[in-house]
């Protein structure tokens, strides 16, 4: 359907481009007036009034088509079909009707629905008859009214112009909108999250078992939602990451801004960033494949017992993936210092080692902690290495040869599979998901400000 | 003073202050190892990875595969119902007359095992294609059950006891005479390319992962591009500093940062779940994809915009030429190449992710190629998840080599991102 | 070598043909052409071998090149002890290069090649054995701006004592930085706020701090890049009275913009021009009845 009304408009609009064009040339040749604006303009300006009110239109129009259909049929069902259904039954039903509509009929549904399929069918593609023709007469309105406008006097150029200034706000504000919308759907589930489980409960429990709460009658699941274990294990394998990576970093940098020849840089620069633009979920498989029985063989021939997926192997591999993201900022960092500073410990006659570290390590500092908290809170949110490497089971535990869990992963599995909108697992995720955003904006604000304020300190 | 006596008597050259010397000297060289080390471990790593992956990848590439020459029985396939013939019976009883002689039951069972499950299927697909095959004879080779694959390619060693691997000695008797006679054969293994998934490892591929990714990413640069260049010229190049301008900076910097599962949470809560639109969908992972990758092109955007001297819009300005034509004629077209880099790294990044496609589904079991936006569909990366999931042995080496496909792609990408940064894009 | 720096320089200035010896690392030979060197420069002939304080710097035949540009071209040239001399020239004359030779801080400058011999104390200073560390403490540095690490006041001073191993008791450490900031002048202006940083001092007071530094490892001479280039007059003032103080304790050398400054605080001025040492001598001769012509362009504002 979105073809044909596209098609129209495109029709309608360069109709419309083409006659605006003459038009204007015709009348400036009569009236012997120069146009203000080049004809092209007053063809731009009515293909723009005829193809975008009516696009929008059937974006909008798609967008909502099927949830007042789905609504509409609810209506409709009798009443001992819908009768004390909860929502999450509801959307059931309704999966239902639409599978019987598309033909895929499993054992024997009951004729109410069959005869509600069959209207989700009229319905479904009157609406979209109807979207082509209210958006074909929108299209043609537009391509009516603009048309009174064309004359040489009327300035296109600036009503074109305008348009595309709307336009270009309009892309702008997509983050802002993209903001917005992550806080509202974390706020919103979150809040339904809230309603069935305490926030105390929640934020100082100390047992998560989201598993036994989908249970049948176990919906109130107390006890099953303490997410403390879970916090636990992100900041144990996150912090385990960091200790790898930040002093591996951080040298790296240094050697690279101090010691090494140009030649030396521009070999290994690249192939750090290489190590930066693996996908995530390479690293989890390279952790469950190697690193994870290394890592076990090991133990088990120094006498540890350590688990398949212990927090090691987890945050190990995660730190791998974050050395050249510290290298990286730490060399900004250290790049950043005027060269004064740096000639001025030489000049005292001091050695590479002395100036790094008492006088380029102490002025970067800001800069280095900085890139620091960023890495960190990509530790946080980092979501394929501890799905593939980490455990699923919460524990009360530090010890990094143990498994633990985060918060990532939990939000992984809580929402893989079937999801329903209505219950506190699928809902925990988004509680979830609410403290990772909180926590990892909060990281990225502050080390964003350290940064850019050591920024203006040496600029 | 006291001071100043210390240090004129200061002998720079006896035994003490050499030694001190020393010691300094020995402590810068020691920070020069420790870095020489870090970039040692760092890259060492990144060898050892790859290495890793290629060692246990390279087998996925080649198929154990076996020649038969099956007679469409035109009993077992009627012509009226070609998809529904028996091909099972047909396949083994071709596999079958390869080893002539009686056998038990339990031999005959082992024996039909060592070939693949999908086997019949591949008989099924050449014969509905091309019906006019029933009652002929036709040769083709179809692949070995897993086990006997892993077994030809060495990665299950013949010398470990009989209950620790699972070829059992009767099918390495079978297998040892069928290599002799010259049957068994590894050819490069087109299915990995060519077929979606399946359950089967022999039989399983990439394509619909592919197709899925590429039309997630069409659906990310369709969004992505024309957005992202439009928020970055009204940023760089219209947008007064105000307060407005500032508040979209800072979230631009943010989204940037946001981890990706929680893209994956809005595109669940808010395309799936509030405008309904289907699970499993490129259409809307693309969509997600889109708002991560918005970030990086506008960055980039941005960097390229200020990258062309004011002297060009200057000039133009001098003209006559309005702001947007200003842009438009000049500005962006000088700043194209450098728009396109940063575009596909993006997009680079964005073929990679992983998570936010598993929230909103696209890691379901599907065995077809998708036919269009809407259709359920995985992406290389959650085909890779899947496949890491899987308990059978021969996806550890196609978990492998599907992410070395992947690497191939992103380095294709990026070159050709470096291509482009260095051909097209002009020093000022 | 030699052929090669002599030509296109006049003969006026040339000091460098007598003693074309490359091999003079040893102070007796330092002192053998001493008497020779000075009269070849003929506009000092009140510096003669009797007078002169022993050389604590020799330059013979420096040459020095930043990848392909030939930056300094056969500098020869002798620094006293306990004096100040001072380097004059219009922008990009080689001056702040040669001066950064001395202490070889064009090391850090990658693609720079120095050939030639510069000896301190009889000792040359791009000899393989030598220890670049060592030399540095030897001889200072104050740069063109004020850069004092972001350290504290004390810290700041007391850093070249301590990577040096100076000072072997907080007591003695103490004592360097109060002597060092006394001798700086600036004790009395920061006694009470030691722990301060250092970058939130003025910019004469700043550069005073820095002069501390230098001092505070008591080198045998200060090389000054400019000092006052950054600073207001009062300032300037301050740091001229300072180096004319420094003068009793070490052998210091200014390059500076000003003529007047260099008129004031040097005894010996040396003209650079186009990467040549076109004349050097005395400073109240320079100015007054310099030999070269372009000395003398240079000194009445005719280029500059």
């Amino acid at each position: 359907m979105l073809e044909l009304v596209i098609l129209a408009l495109v029709v309608l609009g360069f109709i419309g481009f083409l006659t605006a064009r003459r038009r204007v040339v015709a009348m400036a040749a009569e009236s012997g007036v120069h146009s203000h604006s080049l004809p092209a303009y007053h063809g731009t300006f009515v293909a723009l009034w005829v193809g975008l009110p009516a696009l929008l239109l059937a974006l909008a129009w798609l967008l909502l088509q099927d949830s007042v259909i789905d609504y509409l049929i609810l209506a409709g069902l009798p009443e001992h079909i819908t009768a004390g259904l909860d929502d999450a039954r509801r959307s059931l039903v309704i999966s239902e009707i639409r599978s019987i509509a598309n033909g895929q009929v499993f054992g024997d549904p009951r004729p109410e629905l069959v005869a509600a399929a069959a209207r989700l069918k009229t319905w479904g593609s009157l609406a979209g008859w109807a979207m082509v023709a209210t958006c074909a007469a929108l299209g043609l309105l537009g391509l009516l009214l603009t048309r009174q406008r064309v004359h040489p006097d009327f300035r296109a150029r600036h009503g074109v112009e305008r348009i595309l200034d709307v336009l270009m706000i309009a892309c702008a504000v997509v983050a802002i909108v993209t903001t917005l919308g992550i806080v509202a759907s974390l706020l919103f589930e979150a809040f339904r999250f809230f309603e069935r489980i305490p926030l105390g409960e929640f934020l100082f429990g100390l047992n998560w078992e989201p598993q036994i709460a989908i249970r049948a009658d176990q919906v109130a699941g107390h006890g099953a939602f303490g997410a403390v274990p879970v916090f636990l294990g992100t900041l144990l394998v996150a912090f385990i990451a960091m200790t790898f990576a930040v002093p591996v970093g951080l040298l790296a940098a240094i050697y690279l801004a101090q010691y090494s020849g140009p030649r030396l840089r521009t070999t290994v620069k690249p192939l750090l960033e290489i190590l930066a633009g693996i996908p995530t979920v390479v690293y989890g498989f390279f952790a469950v494949l190697t690193v994870a029985p290394a890592m076990r063989a090991f133990g088990a021939a120094i006498g540890l017992d350590v688990a398949p997926n212990s927090a090691l192997a987890a945050g190990g591999v995660m730190g791998i993936m974050i050395i050249p993201f510290i290298s990286s900022l730490s060399d900004d960092a250290l790049n950043a210092v005027p060269r004064s500073l740096r000639d001025g410990s030489y000049a005292m006659g001091a050695t590479k080692a002395e100036t790094i570290r008492q006088v380029l390590l102490p002025a970067a500092l800001p800069g280095i902690m900085g890139g620091v908290l960023l890495a960190l809170s990509r530790a946080i949110g980092e979501t394929m290495i501890v799905v593939m490497a980490a455990g699923l089971i919460a524990k009360m535990t530090v010890n990094p040869l143990d498994s633990v869990t985060t918060v990532t992963v939990q939000i992984v599995t809580l929402l893989i599979g079937d999801t329903e909108f209505d219950n506190p697992k699928t809902l925990a995720a988004f509680a979830l998901g609410l403290v990772l955003f909180l926590t990892t904006l909060g990281l990225n604000v502050i080390a964003l400000r350290i940064v850019q304020k050591y920024r203006e300190k040496y600029d | 003073m006291a001071s100043r006596d210390i240090s004129e008597t200061h002998d720079w050259f006896s035994d003490s202050a050499r030694l001190h010397i020393k010691r300094r000297h020995a402590a810068d060289r020691r920070l020069r190892l420790y870095g020489i080390g870090a970039i040692g471990l760092a890259i060492g790593l990144l060898a050892v990875l790859l290495g890793s992956l290629i060692l246990s990848g390279h087998s996925a590439f080649v198929q154990t595969m076996v020649p038969l020459e099956i007679y469409v029985d035109p009993d077992a396939v009627e012509p009226d119902n070609v998809g529904g013939g028996n091909y099972r019976k047909l396949v083994r009883d071709a596999f079958q007359d390869l080893m002539p002689g009686e056998m038990s039951r339990t031999k005959q069972r082992a024996y039909l095992d060592m070939l693949s499950s999908g086997a019949p299927f591949m008989l099924r697909d050449r014969v509905v294609s091309n019906p006019s095959l029933i009652g002929q004879t036709v040769s083709i080779s179809v692949p070995f059950a897993d086990p006997i694959d892993q077994f030809h390619k060495g990665i299950t060693p013949r010398d470990v006891p009989e209950a620790q691997r699972r070829v059992s000695d009767l099918q390495i008797g079978y297998y040892d005479q069928l290599l002799e006679r010259g049957l068994i054969s590894a050819p490069f293994n087109w299915t990995l390319f060519t077929a979606a998934d399946s359950r089967f490892p022999e039989m399983a591929g990439l394509a619909g992962a592919l197709v899925g990714s590429f039309y997630a990413l069409l659906v990310c640069f369709l969004i992505s591009f024309p957005v992202g260049i439009a928020a970055a010229i009204y940023l760089e190049e219209f947008a007064r500093k105000n307060r407005w301008s500032d508040l979209i900076e800072v979230n631009i910097n943010n989204l940037a940062a946001v981890p990706s599962v929680v893209f994956g949470l809005l595109g669940l809560a808010v395309f799936i779940g509030f405008f309904g639109l289907p699970r499993s969908a490129p259409l809307v992972g693309g969509m997600v994809l889109s708002l991560m990758t918005l970030p990086t092109i506008i960055i980039a955007t941005r960097a390229a915009l200020k990258a062309v001297p004011p002297s060009i819009r200057e000039a133009a300005f001098g003209i006559g030429a309005s702001r947007h034509q200003v842009v438009m004629h000049h500005v962006l077209p000088l700043a194209m190449p450098g728009i396109l880099t940063g575009t596909i790294i993006g997009l680079a990044q964005a073929l990679g992710e992983t998570a936010p496609l598993l929230l909103i589904g696209m890691n379901a079991f599907i065995t077809s190629a998708p036919g269009g936006l809407t259709d359920p569909a995985t992406a290389l990366p959650t085909q890779i998840f899947i496949w890491a999931d899987s308990p059978e042995r021969g996806f550890v080496a196609r978990t492998s080599a599907a992410i070395l496909v992947l690497i191939g792609f992103l380095i294709i990408m990026n070159a050709i991102a470096i291509f482009l940064r260095q051909k097209l894009e002009r020093k000022w | 070598m030699v052929a090669g720096s002599a030509t296109g320089r006049p003969a006026g200035d040339a000091n460098d043909e007598p003693e074309g010896t490359q091999a003079m690392s040893e102070v007796e030979v330092l002192e053998a052409v001493k008497p020779e060197s000075s009269p070849a420069t003929r506009g000092g002939p009140n510096l003669s071998a009797t007078t002169a304080p022993r050389a604590r710097v020799v330059a013979r035949d420096v040459h020095v090149y930043y990848g392909e540009t030939h930056a300094l071209k056969g500098i020869d040239l002798d620094i006293h002890k306990n004096e100040v001399v001072s380097f004059i020239g219009p922008s990009g004359c080689g001056k702040s290069t040669f001066l950064r030779c001395i202490n070889r801080m064009n090391d850090v400058i990658e693609g720079c090649r120095v050939t030639g011999e510069i000896t301190l104390d009889g000792q040359d200073i791009y000899a393989r054995e030598l220890d670049v560390v060592q030399l540095r403490a030897r001889v200072g540095m104050v740069f063109q701006k004020p850069n004092p690490f972001p350290k504290s006041i004390y810290d700041n001073v007391a850093y070249g004592p301590r990577i040096h191993g100076l000072a072997g008791s907080k007591d003695v450490l103490d004592g360097i930085v109060e002597g060092s900031l006394k001798r700086a002048g600036l004790w009395n202006e920061v006694k009470d706020r030691l722990k301060e940083p250092g970058t939130g001092l003025s910019g004469g007071q700043q550069q005073r701090l820095c002069i501390a530094r230098a001092i505070a490892v008591n080198p045998e001479v200060i090389l000054m890049d400019e000092p006052c280039s950054a600073l207001d007059p009062i300032a300037t003032a301050r740091i001229e009275e300072l180096i004319d103080e420094l003068r009793e304790n070490f052998t210091i050398v200014i390059v500076t913009h000003s003529m007047q400054q260099a008129a004031r605080v040097s005894q010996r001025t040396a003209f650079f021009h186009l990467g040549n040492l076109v004349e050097w001598g005395e400073t109240e001769q320079i100015f007054t009845m310099p030999n070269d012509e372009r000395t003398q362009g240079y000194i009445t504002g005719r280029f500059g």
